[in-house]
This record gives structure tokens, sequence and C-alpha cells, in this order.
């Protein structure tokens, strides 16, 4: 599984965080997304999907 | 407008069925089944699309060409609460489209982000600690407390208020004038005056932010921002405006029905109580299952588009039915049960959805796990201490919930 996030239309709202921290996290300077995990292991890959799923800002792209 | 049909078409349907507090208004489920993007008249006699099919309402709210700014033409403003009708900069981010938009809600993001959010945790427990002391104290058999009152709300009012540093002893003022503008039935002049007064409240409040600056939200607006000349006196005011109007009404009446909720239902209360770790997802449905905003959001095509089969026109309204979004059969299976362990409950739009959706979301659901976990824990015996049908629901207003709560344990 690929993740990538633009950062650019994310709005900070956070879901992607509580759902998959281990992926997720938020700049500390502005709360904008910060993928910490481009290449999640397969445990991961439900949540990550589920991240993707509820995005609000569609901010989220997974690959596979 | 496009459609004229011979007969005006209905309000926006606001009233749970008589008895059923916690059903969505009724009218909403039907209309979601018959016609999905119906028509609706607003108060002023102007009418607006209404969207109540849960893939419409994220259609509609993801899609950008779908303005907020409630200054573009046929944005539905008759009927808004809030004080909705103001123009410029004191309308807040939350009324205005990108690029602005963006620009002034990053300036806030980080501090409503998850996990400022988590290190708040343990004081957002220490304050529900002492409302519940406070309240243990007390000897319900003889004065039924009023949870509302107690709890409910000075949760939500003391957090925020620390973290824009708006003195809490000041509480009274804005709890009336922000009561005030979301009150269905106030009329738009008394809206506008208590607007016009919390205003003239923050407008002292900024100015003494600037003067000795502390380490909150508008202090840091007051001075770093608008040093950078980036922000003017104006947006910051605005800022506060928006934060503490978004910040109390709305979390608190979510504790409310929270509470009644599992106060009416033993069986689930004591499943959370026996494992705390499902207090995280049954918060979610608690979520979708009350979707208190009943009154919008609301948005105004920019362009032509089509939706669900509808052409919605440029300069067309729309208002968006959350709480029949969320319980749209086609997205959530056997809608209307509350089911703690729904797996997609998350996907509920109660905070919206798109680049607006709900800024101040990880902080309503902190607020709200903390206090279902120390209620259950404290007080397992707690329960109305009225009938249901006693109980002053929030009819009349534009956020759902209940005026007050009494009960005893
Ligand atoms: C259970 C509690 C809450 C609910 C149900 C709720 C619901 C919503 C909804 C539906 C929107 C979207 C409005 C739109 O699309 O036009 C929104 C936006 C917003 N909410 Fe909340 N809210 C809650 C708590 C809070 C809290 C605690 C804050 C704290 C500051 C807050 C601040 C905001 C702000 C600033 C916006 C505007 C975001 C934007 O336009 O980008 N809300 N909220
Ligand atoms: S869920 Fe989407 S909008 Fe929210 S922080 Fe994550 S990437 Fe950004």
């Amino acid at each position: 599984m690929r993740v990538t996030v633009d950062p650019d239309k994310c709005c900070g709202a956070g879901q992607c965080v509580l759902v998959a921290p281990e992926v997720f996290d938020q700049r500390d300077e502005d709360g904008i997304v910060v993928l910490l995990d481009a290449a999640p292991p397969a445990d991961r890959h439900e949540a990550v999907r589920e991240a993707a799923a509820i995005c609000p800002a569609a901010a989220i792209e997974v690959d596979a | 407008m496009t459609t004229t049909s011979a007969e005006a078409p209905q309000p926006l349907p606001v009233q749970p069925p008589p008895g059923c507090p916690f059903d969505p208004p009724e009218g909403l489920g039907r209309l979601r089944l018959e016609e999905p993007l119906s028509r609706i008249s607003l108060p002023d006699g102007s009418r607006a699309w209404l969207a109540t099919r849960y893939a419409d309402v994220r259609a509609i709210l993801g899609d950008r060409r779908f303005s907020s700014d409630t200054t573009s033409p046929g944005y539905p403003r008759s009927g808004m609460t809030g004080g909705a009708p103001v123009d410029g900069a004191a309308r807040g981010f939350i009324r205005m489209d990108p690029p602005d938009h963006t620009r002034l809600r990053r300036m806030v993001t980080r501090d409503f982000m998850v996990k400022r959010v988590e290190a708040l945790r343990p004081t957002l427990q220490r304050i529900t600690d002492e409302l519940c002391d406070a309240m243990a104290a007390t000897d319900p058999a003889e004065h039924p407390v009023d949870l509302v009152e107690a709890l409910a709300l000075p949760l939500p009012s003391l957090a925020i208020s620390l973290l824009l540093g708006v003195p809490y002893d000041d509480h009274e003022l804005f709890q009336r004038l922000t009561g005030t503008l979301l009150s269905r039935e106030k009329s738009e002049e008394e809206r506008r005056t208590a607007r016009a007064e919390l205003v003239a409240y923050l407008d002292a409040l900024v100015r003494a932010k600037r003067e000795r600056p502390g380490d909150d939200i508008l202090s840091r607006l007051a001075t770093e921002q608008q040093d950078a000349g980036e922000l003017g006196h104006e947006d910051v005011v605005a800022f506060a405006a928006l934060l503490l109007i978004a910040g109390h009404e709305t979390t608190a009446n979510m504790i409310g029905l929270s509470a009644l909720t599992l106060m009416l239902d033993p069986e689930t209360a004591g499943r959370l109580r026996d494992d705390p770790s499902l207090i995280r997802g049954a918060t979610e449905e608690l979520l979708r299952f009350h979707s208190i905003i009943r009154n919008g959001p609301r948005r105004a095509a920019t362009e032509d588009v089509e939706v669900g089969g509808r052409l919605i026109r440029a300069g067309e309204g729309v208002v968006v039915a959350v709480p029949a979004a969320n319980r749209d059969g086609a997205t959530f299976e056997d809608p209307d049960r509350l089911d703690v362990c729904r797996p997609n409950a998350q996907h509920h739009v109660a905070f919206g959805y798109g680049i607006h959706q709900c800024l101040g979301q990880a902080l309503a659901r902190a607020e709200l796990q903390v206090v279902i976990g120390t209620l259950l824990r404290l007080f397992p015996t707690m329960r109305p201490a009225v009938p249901l049908d006693e109980i002053p629901f929030r009819t009349d207003m534009a956020i759902h919930g209940c005026h007050a709560l009494p009960v005893t344990w």
C-alpha cells in the first residue's frame, strides 16, 4: 500500500490521526497533516482506508 | 428561482414527532425516501433546496462550488441563527470561502489539533471531577440537580474560556448572549442586539489582551498576527465570537443528550461501565444518533451543479439536513438504533463535511468521552428526576438538546 497526502487540501480536522495515529500526525506549527508512514504494514491498511474514507477534505489517497 | 410549483413548499422540518425527542425532525425521513432533494420555503418567503440523503449531503459539503459565504448570491440567510446576517470580517471564517477561509482557519488549527487536545485531557478530567464533586456534595433527594447547569454547560464553557483566554467570571454574560443568538424564537432584531453586545464585550477583551497578553489563543492572535499585519482588530474579535459561540452550546447539548440517553438505556450504560474502551466508539454513535445541528449547514451554489439527479443552479441556496443524513439506511444499517459498537459510526456528518468540517471536533469528542466515563463511574444510579415528557427539550433552538435536565441518584 502506498499512501499520499495533500497538505494543501487538508483542513486539519484530525480524523486521520484519530483513526490511524501510527500513519498520520499533524504539524506543530499549523495542525496540517503529516504522513508518518507512506508504506504502512498490512495490519494498518484497514485503518488507513478508513482514514481516507472519512477525511473531510479528500486529502488522503491510497494506492491498492 | 427555477422551480415554480403551484403550492408554496413546506418550511424546514425542525420538530421531532410528539413524544419522541430523540427522533430526527418529523418529515425528514419521508423526504429522504421520496424527494431527497426537495424545495423548502424559508421564513422570509424565499426558497432553498433541502438535502436529506447522506451521499448528497457529503457531495454538497465536499464540493467547493457550494459557497459558505453568506454574501454569495442566493445564500439562504433567512431563518439562520447565530447572528448570521453580518457582512465583512465580522462574520467569521465559518461563513467564508477559500482563500480567506483557508488563511484564517489555519491560524487556529493547531490549537484544536488532536495532540493539543490530548494534552488538555487531564485538565478536562480535573474540571469534570470538580463539577462532579460539587454535585455529589448535594442531596438530590432534597433538590434534584440540573445536569445542564451543573455539568453539561460549565465544562465546555470553562474549556473554551481557558483556551481563548476569556475570564470565566463573565460566563453568565456570554451564555445569555449565545443563548439568544442560537434561539429560533428570538427576532432577528433581538439576535442583532445580542450579537452587538457580545462583539462590544469581546472588543474590549481583545484590547485588554493586546495590553497584557496571556498564554491563550486571543492573546496570540491579538499580538503576533496583528503585529505581523495579517489580522486586523476586527478579525481577532470575529475569531473570538466564532470560537466562543461554536465551542460551547454545541458540546453542552451533546453532553446533556448523551447522559440522558445512557440513563434511559441501563444495558448500554452497563456495557460502557464494564468496558470503558467502548466509550470512544459510543461517542461517535451518540454524535450520529443525536445530530444536534438542526438549522444547516447552508450553502449557495456558485455554478450549476448536479446532485442526486437534480440540477442545482448557480445562485440557488441549499440547506443540508444533518439528522436525515445520519439516519440514512443506505449508509448506516438499522439507522434508528443506537448501537455503540457500530463499525462505521465515525462516518457521520454530525461535524459537517468538507473544508468547513468542525474545527473543534477533537475537543468536543474529548469532552464527551471524559464526561461519559466519569458519570458512569461516579454516578452509576443517576436517573432523570422527572418523566421524559417533562424534560424541556430545545425544540425552539437551532441546536437540539435540553434546556434543563433534572437528575437524581
Ligand atoms: C458536539 C459538538 C459540536 C458539533 C456537533 C459541531 C458541529 C459543527 C458543524 C456541523 C460545523 C460545520 C459548519 C458548516 O459546514 O458550515 C462546525 C464548524 C465549526 N465548529 Fe463545531 N461543533 C461542535 C463543537 C465545537 C467546538 C467545541 C468548537 C470549538 C472551538 C467548535 C468550533 C467550530 C468552528 C470554528 C467551526 C467552523 C469551521 C470552518 O468553517 O472551517 N465546534 N461545527
Ligand atoms: S483527516 Fe484529512 S483533513 Fe483531517 S487532518 Fe487528516 S488529512 Fe487533514
